[in-house]
């Protein structure tokens, strides 16, 4: 599903961000990525979306060779991967129904389908009785629901969620991993980067602990390294 | 492109104008005094040519034979004259149509002192019209040089003085609107570059999402060519009504000059200035936008 092989990504003469990373992430796969400020986690990210591209490695998302995708199909590859970040990144403009039916509207999915999906995903993530609200009226755990929903209305293969707890308390914090848990059990491959050290022991699903850009661990079933 | 993704893209470069109200009002007020002046000069450049035009066909060259020609031969040299491209129209007028046509006009009560006498005997003539009268000149020069004929006469300060004024204006007009074109394909661009701030967050969900650069792009190009239609569309309302009270005006207040300020009718203006205007006003919003939008929102 996710496949890095021999990845180097240098931003200018510094270090480099991300040193010979070798990953196999199977289809279907939860996994962890945890590591401190500047360990090469966002390169990763963005590398798996195609925002980068790596200085040398190949990367292979879906059966797809990413470091060789030509400009005018990387929308289509990024349709196979949904995404959640720290800060929801909602429309602030528009209303609950209308920031997830955005997603379908932006890739020209027809208007009846849009109306039948959106209460479908928005019923998954609990917010079905919200759906006129504006994301200033929601708590942070009911606007990051809001962003989960946006990120699998599509239904992607593969989602990455960048911090999805950061700005939640541990409440709301469990409940997004209960849904990304979900998510997962469906048959979508899940990529969660984090720093919350209870939520990595306490899930014991697989963890990546990144450092300077070097994978320094990999284990199958584990819990938060502290690297001090 | 699906019917509900073309909509999207309208709504939401409508929604964009209407989010940068004070920036879309100062582009469409730039374009529309671009287009207001393109307007009135083009107004201006139209009458002048008819006016131009009518004067340019009162140009006439004539043309006297030497004494003792031959009816024969002034036929040949008539036929001759008509051969040039230049020509529009050749016109005989007999010694006798000559005298007639100077006893009405100069002699009034003086006409019985000549009795039955033609003072204008040797005075048959070609009247010679032309299509351009830049080629005076030339003509002149070819007619003088044929056998048979004694002096041709000719406006020289009218033909040049008209054809100069003609050509001036062309260039200044052309200068005016390509200046006036510049500003307005910049401020486009600048409204559009506001808009892609303003969206930044948004555009980067959309490009997250997968859609593709036209849907990314074709919100700002609309909204480009929006702006550009409505500042094209109110000036064209605008010089209408300015067009047919000034020339109301006009012709009311110089009936004198009746005959020789003959101004077009606002349809025969409008007819090409509309297509024109709003061809103008959508093409530099789509120029001012899609190279705008290519240039800030790279996927």
């Amino acid at each position: 599903m996710i496949i890095l092989e021999d990845v180097n990504k240098s931003y200018g003469k510094g270090a480099p961000a991300l040193n010979n990373i070798s990953l196999h992430i199977e289809k279907g796969e939860f996994a962890f990525i945890v590591g401190d400020s500047g360990s090469g986690k966002s390169t990763l990210i963005k590398l798996l979306l195609k925002e980068l591209t790596p200085t040398s490695g190949k990367i292979y998302v879906n059966n797809t060779d990413v470091t060789r995708l030509k400009h005018s199909r990387i929308p289509k590859y990024r349709r196979g991967i949904g995404t959640v970040f720290q800060d929801f990144r909602l429309l602030k403009d528009r209303n609950v129904y209308e920031n997830v039916a955005f997603a379908q509207r932006v890739i020209s999915v027809p208007g009846r389908e849009i109306r039948k999906n959106v209460p479908s995903v928005l019923s998954l993530v609990g917010l079905a009785e919200k759906y006129k609200s504006k994301p200033k009226e929601l708590s942070g755990g009911e606007q990051q629901r809001v962003a989960l929903a946006r990120a699998i209305i599509n239904k992607p293969r593969i989602l990455l969620a960048d911090e999805p707890t950061g700005n939640l308390d541990p409440k709301n914090s469990w409940e997004i991993m209960k849904l990304l848990e979900q998510i997962n059990k469906n048959g979508t491959t899940v990529l969660v980067v984090t720093h919350n050290r209870e939520i990595v022991n306490e899930m014991r699903k697989r963890v990546i602990t990144m450092k300077k850009g070097v994978i320094i661990s990999d284990q199958k079933k584990g819990g938060y390294i502290d690297e001090d | 492109m699906r019917i509900n993704t073309f909509f999207y893209t309208i709504g939401q470069g409508i929604k964009n104008i209407w989010r940068n109200k004070l920036f879309s009002l100062a582009t469409i007020a730039t374009i529309a005094s671009c287009v207001f002046l393109f307007g009135l000069l083009y107004s201006v450049v139209l009458n002048f040519q008819n006016i131009v035009k009518q004067a340019q066909a009162g140009v006439a060259v004539t043309v006297f034979f030497e004494e003792g020609t031959s009816d024969e031969r002034i036929a040949e040299i008539g036929e001759e004259i008509k051969k040039r491209g230049e020509v529009s129209k050749v016109v005989f007028i007999s010694a006798e149509e000559a005298w007639e046509s100077f006893k009405a006009e100069s002699l009034g009560e003086y006409v019985d002192s000549f009795g039955d006498d033609n003072p204008l005997e040797n005075d048959s003539n070609y009247e010679i019209y032309l299509n351009d009268v830049s080629m005076q000149s030339s003509l002149v020069d070819y007619i003088e040089k044929l056998d048979g004929v004694r002096t041709v006469n000719k406006s020289v300060i009218v033909a040049s003085m008209l054809t100069s004024v003609n050509s001036l204006i062309a260039y200044v007009s052309l200068g005016i609107i390509g200046i006036l074109l510049a500003v307005s394909i910049f401020l486009i661009s600048n409204t559009v570059s506001l808009g892609i701030t303003v969206r930044k967050e948004e555009i980067a969900i959309m490009k997250l999402i997968g859609a593709t650069d036209f849907v990314v792009h074709a919100p700002f190009i609309f909204e480009g060519m929006i702006l550009g239609f409505v500042g094209s569309a109110l000036p064209l309302t605008a010089i209408y009504f300015v067009y047919v009270n000034v020339v109301e005006y006009l012709q009311n207040k110089f009936k004198v000059l009746d005959s020789l300020l003959r101004f077009l009718d606002i349809h025969q203006i409008f007819s090409t200035l509309v297509p024109v205007s709003i061809a103008l006003g959508v093409g530099i919003g789509f120029l001012g936008s899609f190279f705008t939008a290519k240039k800030h929102l790279k996927v």
